[in-house]
């Protein structure tokens, strides 16, 4: 039970008016620690401390031990015991230094709380004053106000420096600049579709409904340059579908772009790019296990669900002479995600 | 000068020697007068922005080991057919993902540091999103410092910059999938989009550039800014000196708390300890981005669990959450709305909320003074609020970027938790907002309560006319200080629309906005308590009745106690005991 | 130990302890048959087992997949599934189907493995499909894991998760974790296409493709060289552990740093 009186604090003003503010009562009386007045206590944080310090020391010694004595090895098991105890032993050889050091400060250093007074951050009147006077001095020496032109002249020269570095910097990061080549895979009339990533060429017959093939464009492993350039645009999907799940596929009228109840669509996302891979057999949905967009390949792989807006395009194919499944054209459109001139010619 | 007894030792000389030697060149010795003793604040929530920065030390020391090992090129190599990892053998790669897994399995040593550098990442990002709330809901950024919450507001984004680019490195199929959404993105933006990625990926997606610069982007442009801004933050830190929590003896004028020499500078030191040695447990324990198993970059794989870093993963929710329907046609052009706002927009609409706040807030204010004591959160409930929503809003993008994970771990339909996200990423933010002013006001309401009529003690005592009553202990000075030291800022009160003659007044349309802005942060508060309610609370008998509302709404607070008299000698005990 | 040492005695416990040594005996029955009766039904599968299994299927299945196993509005036609979709449909406990739901999940198995190869032996009398593989077929250690790799991020990864952890699929479906399924029954998943899963067929992938698929999978949710795997889910569960223990513990020794000693 405190014996403070509440009512002292209250300064009274004049004849029993209050004010309007309490008063801030000052700093806490400085209280000793345990440890500043029973010597008992401050030995024993002394032990704590030079017992971390210790560990610390021992840590850093396992460090040195385990990284001579237990190398990675050649198996997981052999990786892990060397990562763990490395690792184990690196955080004692520091927590040791950190805790104990913590510690001591707490316990043993002195607590006393100082105050500092605070000054405003502007500078006074006199000094800006002063400031001001100075700049003016330096623009009088410096002669230019009465040269207009040459302030004008500079300042441009100024201005436009930063374009001789920036046009030979900036020119080449994008190589030749040739967008265009969004539109365009490497697919094209009769290239056979291939297992990704065996390359392996798909025969019609092969393909059963209720499977999902993972194809590139036959060839493409043996690109020698810009292999993953063509991979990323002309990855493909093709399914079997029973004729009569299939309700629609996106090639105009009077054309045929599957192959009895084949399929084929490019397996890029038209959201942002990522491989829609994964099938669901049943409902013939195709989902992007990034954003979730759901396209349904019976009906021309029109989006159902999901951040996409347009259909994944299709990529038009028939069988060659051999039985193999071929390509008729390149894709109508341009795979992918969307972007501004997507729709131009 | 001093009288010493025996002789300086011999270290004393050398110090002292070396120490002349220094200042006489350099004149260290005003810098030690100028910082040896100035005094800094303690408190736990002070340390945040240590951990940021000792968890930025770390990463440069784990850094420089891992630059010595990696190789950031994209030219393919063969995994050996004898090489340690089983599953990678004669797999192609690139050589930046094969000298990943070289440094993660056969260095010595490699591994832990890999794990330690992308653990201090997410701890780094961690320490500062928490420290910024700390700075935010304590009303740190106030004048003078303004300028310094915008430093440290670049800093947050060059944090994400340098995660973003250091997690790309490995080229592995995860961090690559994630380098397409990028590329899918910078796509959608109009007009220059197909431009902008080959100005990032120097020709089609992916290319042979991206790794090498990234590379240059992580390892020097971003941390050589960070740590400059660094230098920066602490600059105007030790400038502003640094702001304390209110508390008795704490004034705007003053800074109480520990000197440099030895405390703080202690507490500096060891601290660094502290934060390296948990990450360096954590590294040691818990394995971080297993590149072997997501395999090199290839287009055409991806895995279920597709995410970035936690700082990242808001982005991903909020592409998932938009609806595909928003992309539009203008002409023969594409506009992809269904991108630019969830991968622009809104993440622009949250950074810059941020950023512009404490201007915000100074303008609704209309204070020109400088603070250097801080805000209990309660105390400025429009604040707490609007920064809880912010944080709100950020959490649920969070948790839409795991939606498949949280579908899988609570055998949940992850079309309906998109649903429920898309609608609760507009309601969150305002029920969070609704509720944390109403918790703001009622912990004020509470701290009145507490001023005036002190703690419940649990004793009843009945009074010789049969009444009973619960004695109540009286706040000491220190306590009541802290619950009544604030100012509850008013909204602002601005000139007529018209003068005396009814002609009208330029720039009204302005100040009436401004009002406006200022009566939506603080027409809702509650009034600290003065000497004379506590005085009209003690001097009341029927103590429970005075209750009424106190809190303002739009014009001075009304205060219920006071229109009931002040009665000096009333005490709520009546044996006296108690006083 | 008292108490041991008195019901020892009690003249109860010699039944007790037979009743003991029964489970015993069966349970590791149950555990060292299942191999033995996987390959025996391959090779051979008498009319015997397939009139017993068209019993049980008459039993148990007919309610759904119809008396002549051609099929209900409720569930697929079983002709020509082959005995490889009856192993792992009732080998993993997801048939015979217990309640409606987005999908069938694995359950406690029903049959003893007798009845599973009786049933497997009368579905496959009813159609040609494909059979249950060989002991030498799934046998991880004759594949090739790295080329198991590379087909799995390409074929299975989208779904199962990089290392096989599982995923979501849509509307509640989902693709489960693959580290305690048995080498058969991936194989046999893989053939026949279960629910969601497309087919694999042996063009697609082929016999010796699959088992080093097997060979990747038996490798992964076992030992990582990096300490715990977290879940082997990716970032998310990283960044998880990273504010839980990494935040956690360095507010905790903050708020302890800052706290005023005694």
């Amino acid at each position: 039970m405190s014996t403070h009186d509440p009512h002292s604090d209250v300064v009274v003003h004049g004849e029993g008016e209050l004010p309007d503010r309490f008063d801030d009562p000052g700093l806490h009386e400085h209280k000793p620690r345990q440890a500043d007045v029973d010597p008992k206590v401050a030995k024993r944080v002394e032990r704590q401390v030079l017992f971390l310090f210790t560990l610390s020391i021992l840590g850093t010694i396992g460090v040195v031990w385990a990284y001579f004595a237990l190398p990675p090895g050649e198996t997981p098991d052999s990786m892990r015991t060397s990562n763990v105890v490395l690792g184990v032993c690196l955080a004692l050889s520091l927590l040791g230094i950190g805790i104990g050091g913590n510690h001591y400060i707490k316990v043993l250093m002195s607590n006393r709380e100082y105050v500092e007074e605070r000054h405003e951050q502007r500078s006074s009147d006199e000094t800006r004053e002063i400031a001001v006077q100075m700049l003016k001095d330096g623009a009088q020496d410096s002669g230019l106000s009465r040269r207009g032109a040459l302030v004008g002249a500079g300042l441009t020269a100024l201005a436009l420096f930063p374009l001789a570095i920036v046009v030979p910097l900036i020119g080449n990061v994008g190589e030749d600049w040739n967008v265009r080549k969004f539109k365009h895979t490497m697919w094209k009339k009769g290239t056979r579709l291939a297992t990704d990533p065996q390359g392996r060429p798909i025969k019609a017959s092969d393909v059963t409904i209720g499977d999902v093939w993972h194809v590139i464009p036959d060839g493409l492993n043996e690109l020698e340059h810009g292999k993953l350039d063509e991979k990323a645009k002309a990855i493909v999907l093709l399914v079997r579908l029973d004729p009569r799940d299939l309700k629609s596929d996106q090639s105009p009228a009077g054309e045929t772009w599957g192959y009895d109840g084949i399929v084929a669509y490019s397996k890029v996302c038209t959201h942002v790019g990522c491989p829609v891979a994964l099938y669901e057999q049943q409902t013939h949905h195709l989902l992007c296990p990034c954003h979730q967009s759901t396209f349904d390949v019976a009906d021309a792989c029109k989006v159902v669900f999901g951040p996409a807006k347009r259909p994944l395009p299709q990529l038009p194919i028939t069988v060659d002479d051999e039985g193999y499944l071929v390509a008729q054209s390149d894709f109508h459109e341009p795979v992918g995600p969307s972007f501004w001139e997507r729709a131009t010619k | 000068m001093s009288e010493l007894k025996t002789p300086p030792s011999g270290g004393a000389k050398a110090a002292a020697a070396t120490a002349d030697y220094l200042d006489q060149r350099t004149g260290v010795g005003n810098a030690v007068k100028f910082f040896a003793r100035k005094v800094f604040p303690d408190h736990w929530s002070f340390f945040l922005g240590e951990i940021a920065l000792y968890s930025f030390v770390t990463l440069l020391i784990s850094g420089v080991f891992l630059t010595l090992f990696f190789v950031p090129s994209m030219s393919e190599v063969t995994y050996p057919t004898e090489g340690v990892w089983a599953t990678m053998r004669g797999v192609e790669m690139s050589e930046a993902f094969s000298s990943t897994l070289r440094l993660s399995f056969e260095v010595r040593g490699g591994l832990l540091m890999r794990q330690i550098h992308h653990w201090a990442a997410l701890v780094f990002m961690a320490a500062i999103v928490v420290h910024m709330m700390r700075v935010f809901f304590t009303g740190a950024f106030r004048k003078p410092r303004e300028i310094n919450w915008v430093v440290g507001f670049v800093l947050l984004i060059l944090g994400l910059a340098a995660g973003f680019s250091g997690y790309s490195l490995p080229d592995d199929v995860l961090s690559g999938n994630g380098l397409r959404i990028t590329d899918g993105v910078i796509k959608a933006i109009p007009i220059i989009g197909s431009y902008m990625s080959y100005f990032v990926f120097g020709g089609e997606f992916p290319g042979h550039d991206l790794i090498p610069r990234l590379f240059t982007v992580h390892i020097l442009l971003v941390p050589g800014l960070i740590l400059a801004l660094i230098g920066l933050h602490l600059f105007l830190m030790v400038m502003h000196k640094h702001t304390q929590y209110p508390g008795s003896g704490r004034k705007n004028t003053n800074v109480v708390g520990y000197p440099a020499v030895p405390v703080y500078a202690g507490k500096l030191l060891f601290n660094f300890f502290v934060v390296f040695g948990v990450i360096a447990l954590m590294a040691g324990t818990m394995t971080i981005n297993p590149v072997w198993n997501y395999g090199p970059y290839d287009p055409s794989p991806v895995s279920a669990g597709a995410q970035p870093d936690w700082y990242m993963l808001f982005l991903e929710g909020a592409l998932r959450l938009m609806p595909g329907a928003t992309e539009v046609m203008i002409g023969p052009y594409t506009l992809s709305l269904n991108v630019i706002i969830p991968a622009m927009i809104v993440p622009g609409i949250l950074f810059t909320a941020l950023a512009a706040y404490p201007f915000l807030e100074a303008f609704a204010t209309g204070d020109k003074s400088e603070h250097h004591v801080l805000d209990r959160p309660r105390n400025r409930p429009f604040r707490t609020a609007f920064g809880v929503a912010l944080l709100v809003a950020f959490f649920i993008l969070v948790l839409a970027g795991s939606n498949d994970l949280i579908a899988t771990h609570f055998h949940l339909s992850i079309n309906d938790i998109t649903w429920t996200f898309r609608v609760f990423l507009f309601l969150g933010p305002w029920i969070a907002f609704v509720v944390t002013k109403r918790i703001c006001l009622g912990l004020q309401r509470k701290d009145r309560e507490l001023v005036l009529h002190g703690h419940e003690t649990g004793r009843i005592v009945r009074f010789a006319s049969g009444e009973y009553i619960e004695v109540h202990k009286p706040l000491d000075a220190h306590e009541r200080w802290l619950r009544v030291q604030h100012e509850a800022v008013r909204p602002l009160e601005i000139e007529p629309a018209e003068d005396s003659r009814g002609v009208r007044r330029k720039g009204y349309k302005a100040d009436r906005m401004r009002q406006r802005l200022s009566q939506l942060f603080y027409e809702d508060r509650v009034e600290p308590v003065t000497p004379a309610e506590v005085a009209a609370a003690h001097g009341h008998d029927e103590h429970d009745e005075q209750h009424t509302a106190i809190e303002g709404h739009g014009q001075p607070a009304g205060v219920g106690a006071s229109a009931h008299g002040a009665e000096p000698d009333g005490e709520t005990a009546p044996d006296g005991r108690n006083s | 130990m008292k108490a041991l040492a008195a019901r020892r005695h009690d003249r109860r416990a010699p039944a007790l302890l037979l009743l003991l040594a029964l489970l015993l005996v069966g349970g590791a029955y149950a555990v060292l048959v299942p191999s033995s009766a996987d390959a025996a039904t391959t090779k051979t599968a008498t009319a015997d087992d397939v009139a017993t299994g068209e019993k049980l299927f008459q039993a148990n299945c007919a309610t759904c997949h119809g008396a002549s196993a051609s099929g209900t509005a409720s569930a697929p036609s079983l002709i020509g599934v082959g005995a490889a979709a009856v192993d792992f449909q009732v080998g993993t406990g997801r048939m015979p189907m217990q309640s409606d739901g987005p999908q069938a999940p694995s359950k406690p198995v029903v049959f003893d493995d007798e009845q599973i190869s009786q049933l497997a032996a009368y579905v496959a009398s009813l159609g040609v499909g494909p059979a249950i593989p060989t002991e030498d077929m799934v046998d991880p250690s004759k594949g090739d894991p790295a080329n198991g790799m590379a087909l799995f991020r390409t074929n299975c990864a989208m779904c199962h998760n990089a290392v096989g952890a599982g995923g979501a699929l849509s509307q509640g479906k989902f693709a489960p974790n693959l580290w305690e399924t048995t080498p058969t029954h991936i194989y046999e998943a893989m053939l026949t296409g279960p629910q969601s899963m497309p087919v694999f067929n042996d063009a697609n992938l082929t016999p010796e493709e699959k088992r080093n698929i097997i060979a990747f999978i038996d490798e992964q949710g076992e030992v990582s060289p990096g300490g715990l795997d977290l879940g082997s889910i990716g970032p998310v569960s990283e960044g998880l552990w990273a504010w839980v223990v990494g935040l956690g513990l360095l507010i905790g020794i903050s708020v302890w740093i800052g706290a005023k000693s005694s």
